[in-house]
């Protein structure tokens, strides 16, 4: 088959957040693809609407939680004559098994998607150990 | 058909042997009712999702598409409707990656909008946006809404 196949829609997950929101509105989980090679982590989100001033990427305690704003698309004066989908912040939080570079952490935000690379920290090249008698 | 009862007042009854089952399958239906109405049930499930608004003189139509650059989409206007088609491409990561999560979907899609009044389809206005979709579509001159005035 040379068709490449029809995507199907899938509508967007709420969610409950641990702590309260402060900011009213929905809470939606963004769909990820996670992969990892050798040197890192990669994850890619899909966050539709979110501008890289909205968007926050957190990493402690090895949890990642990345938040992303939406604002209302649709001004006060337009009629709704159908509404198919909703906006509002996207919410999501993974544990990481490995321990990641910090520093060269590497966040791209382009047509709505959220390429997060995290280089995982070179394991210590073993060494020999001097032993001095005495 | 007649029936005997057998537990309860003896005697005869006339009863239509299905409405036992009619009965379980009106009480299932409504708690599917129950599990599927949302506040939007998408036109067939046809991807992409849109909103659809009118102002005083045009109708905008919103959609989300995340990874979708605009030379892979195709946008086609009519006297009253509108196409929109494309592909959401996936690019491969070829360098040895062992996936723990893939939710993310690729494909074609293909949908058509139609607009509740005639529009203008040399003034249609598409922008791409941070995978987010604007069309404004102009109405015809003919449908837009004039003034009268009382004399």
């Amino acid at each position: 088959m040379t068709d490449s196949k029809e995507i199907k829609v899938k509508e967007k997950l709420g969610v409950t957040t641990p702590a309260e929101q402060t900011v009213p509105g929905r809470v939606f989980t963004p769909e990820v693809d996670i992969f990892e090679t050798d040197k890192a982590i990669t994850l890619l989100a899909d966050i539709p609407g979110v501008k890289p001033e909205k968007l926050n990427i957190d990493l402690r305690d090895n949890i990642l939680t990345i938040t992303g704003d939406v604002d209302r698309l649709e001004s006060a004066d337009e009629e709704f004559l159908a509404l198919e989908f909703e906006t509002g912040r996207y919410y999501r939080q993974f544990t990481l098994s490995e321990v990641i570079d910090q520093v060269k952490i590497d966040a791209k935000l382009n047509l709505g998607v959220l390429r997060l690379s995290l280089p995982k920290v070179a394991k210590a090249a073993p060494r020999k150990i001097a032993i001095t008698a005495g | 058909m007649i029936y005997r009862r057998i537990f309860g007042v003896p005697g005869w009854e006339t009863k239509n042997p299905f409405s036992e089952l009619e009965n379980m399958r009106r009480q299932v239906d409504r708690l599917y009712q129950g599990l599927f109405s949302s506040s939007a049930q998408p036109a067939a499930g046809v991807f992409p999702l849109i909103n659809l608004t009118e102002g005083k003189d045009r109708y905008m139509i919103r959609a989300e598409l995340p990874g979708v650059s605009s030379d892979e989409l195709d946008i086609q206007a009519t006297a009253s409707t509108l196409s929109l088609a494309g592909e959401r491409k996936i690019p491969e990561e070829n360098n040895g990656a062992k996936y723990h999560r893939r939710e993310r979907e690729s494909g074609r899609f293909s949908r058509v909008i139609s607009l509740p009044g005639e529009i203008n389809p040399d003034k249609v206005e598409a922008s791409l946006v941070d995978g987010i979709l604007t069309i404004v579509v102009s109405k015809a001159e003919a449908s837009m809404p004039r003034q009268i005035r009382v004399r």
